[in-house]
């Protein structure tokens, strides 16, 4: 193909977006219509996950340890916790931070009550154990409790991160992201089918044109080409179009949840975090979707 | 130019359509096919520009054995016949001038070319003037002869033509055959389809009539030969 052949194709390609003006529009309108559904419920996915992570880093390990065992052994447990790979970042709480803690959990009225454990704290010392991953803290808990077993002080007490409790809370986080997950593919996939069946039906509309070209002596990639083109325009400006509208929806959003909601404990998703994801997968699919409807039904009339 | 050897063809559906033809078309001449319908003129028109293909039979086009073609051939063929049909078949969204333009942008001729020939084809069928309007702005006659332009382009040996004059009216369907007689003149074949008995009494070729699938006439400078 000579570049000047290609040169034509692309305008071509541009100029059938205008020359099919309804045919078009629909196009457009129904890659934003689908896409937009779709980006609603990615930025809500990713809004519970961002939620769902945020439950989850709040489990912790507690390692409560005798009392009496020396700063050597401390810090000789804090650095083997701290080796565990899955282990992020080991503090170390004397029992005077513990208490101090708990005092500042109790309502003001019922704090006197701990005034008189100033001198004989009943609390133990302990390190709290943060994590990479939240999930895998019954296993290093587990690791953590096998210290005692190579230690002839059994240092030890005890290591608490809520058992029972966060097994619960995972299988409901896990449950979030799963059907957030399904929904958004599902959705997907629907837009796909709605996307290139509209498509299909303004080729279907051309079946007749491409007929011409073939009596003229046109070759079948060169029929091809601007559909294709046209493909990528169309596809381009469905989902620029719902890029657009979705992330100036969502920034408003942003900036409404930041007056009416800034003391909740709940943060909706930063902008740049998932501006780009949402709006780079939207275009991609769009584009994509543009693309192959057009290829795909050109292919099915090409032989004439 | 053409030839057709004990060329049979019979449609899936069992239909038989050309029933053992055999015919030689030389250059340069003009042929009026004539028959009644459903004869098998149409099937006939269509083997030559390879919409249909012979089921038995030998059949060469401007010396390349049509009947064997490979798919992907077909197009280089065609660029070597110019089609007219009795419904125009112009692109709809596209411009008197681009229409024209279209057949010589499929052969990939240089720009300039492209616009100095359409633009001599359509002085030459009388449109110059319309070359910016579109195919539904026209009157039936104007569009035939946008088709025929196109037709011509790309200067083909061979013009094939299928009821060209069924749509217009007598005085535009004259206007017609004056410019296929010129384009003829020039030196391009034409096969001619058409039930037009007072185009074929009047301007006298060869009339080749088609009955049952069987060539029943070939007669030079004949008459259309049934009563209307």
């Amino acid at each position: 193909m000579k570049f000047s052949t290609l040169v034509r194709h692309i305008r071509e390609g541009v100029k059938n977006v205008f020359r099919n003006g309804w045919m078009s529009f629909a196009s457009i309108g129904s890659i934003v219509v689908s896409l937009f559904v779709l980006g609603v419920f990615m930025l809500l996915a990713l809004n519970v996950n961002q939620w769902a992570d945020q439950f989850d880093s709040q489990v912790q390990v507690n390692v409560y340890l005798e009392s009496e065992i020396g700063q050597s052994k401390i810090d000789e447990l804090k650095t083997r916790i701290g080796n565990i790979a899955e282990v992020k970042q080991v503090t170390f709480v004397s029992k005077e931070e513990g208490l101090e803690k708990l005092r500042e959990d109790l309502d003001e009225d019922v704090k006197g009550a701990l005034d008189g454990y100033k001198d004989s704290n009943p609390l133990p010392d302990s390190f709290e154990v943060e994590l990479f991953d939240a999930q895998q803290v019954s296993y290093v808990a587990k690791q953590i409790l096998a210290f005692n077993e190579t230690d002839a002080d059994k240092p030890i007490i005890s290591v608490k991160y809520g058992q029972g409790y966060v097994e619960k809370l995972f299988r409901i986080t896990n449950a979030v992201r799963n059907v957030g997950l399904v929904v958004v593919a599902g959705l997907a996939v629907m837009a796909m089918f709605l996307i290139s069946t509209t498509i299909k039906m303004t080729i279907l509309a051309r079946r007749r044109e491409i007929g011409i070209m073939k009596l003229v002596g046109a070759t079948n990639n060169f029929i091809r080409w601007p559909f294709f083109i046209e493909g990528i325009v169309i596809g381009l400006a469905g989902s620029g179009i719902t890029t657009a509208l979705l992330l100036y929806g969502y920034s408003q959003l942003i900036a409404s949840t930041h007056y009416n909601m800034g003391l909740m404990m709940i943060e909706v998703v930063d902008m740049n975090k998932v501006g780009w994801l949402v709006g780079g997968t939207l275009v991609a699919l769009g584009t994509l979707i543009g693309v192959w409807g057009s290829v795909v039904s050109v292919r099915k009339h090409l032989k004439v | 130019m053409i030839e057709m050897h004990d060329i049979w063809k019979t449609y899936p559906d069992g239909t038989p359509a050309l029933q053992g033809i055999n015919i030689v078309i030389d250059r340069n001449e003009f042929v009026y096919v004539v028959g009644p319908s459903g004869a098998g003129k149409s099937t006939f028109m269509k083997l030559i520009y390879r919409e249909e293909v012979p089921t038995k039979g030998q059949l060469s086009v401007n010396g390349f054995n049509i009947g064997k073609l490979k798919q992907r051939k077909i197009p280089y063929v065609r660029r070597n016949i110019g089609v007219v049909f009795q419904d125009f078949r112009l692109l709809p969204k596209l411009s008197v001038y681009e229409n024209v333009a279209f057949a010589m942008e499929v052969v990939e001729s240089p720009k300039r070319q492209i616009r100095r020939r359409t633009m001599e084809v359509l002085e030459l069928v009388g449109l110059k003037h319309k070359a910016s309007s579109l195919p539904a702005q026209l009157s039936g006659g104007e569009q035939q002869r946008v088709a025929i332009a196109r037709a011509i382009v790309n200067s083909p040996s061979v013009i094939v033509a299928d009821e060209p004059t069924g749509n217009l009216d007598p005085e535009t369907s004259w206007g017609i055959m004056k410019l296929l007689e010129e384009i003829n003149f020039r030196g391009t074949t034409i096969v001619m389809a058409t039930h037009n008995k007072e185009i074929v009494n009047t301007l006298r070729k060869r009339v080749i009539a088609i009955e049952r699938g069987t060539i029943v006439r070939d007669q030079q400078r004949g008459d259309y030969g049934y009563e209307v």
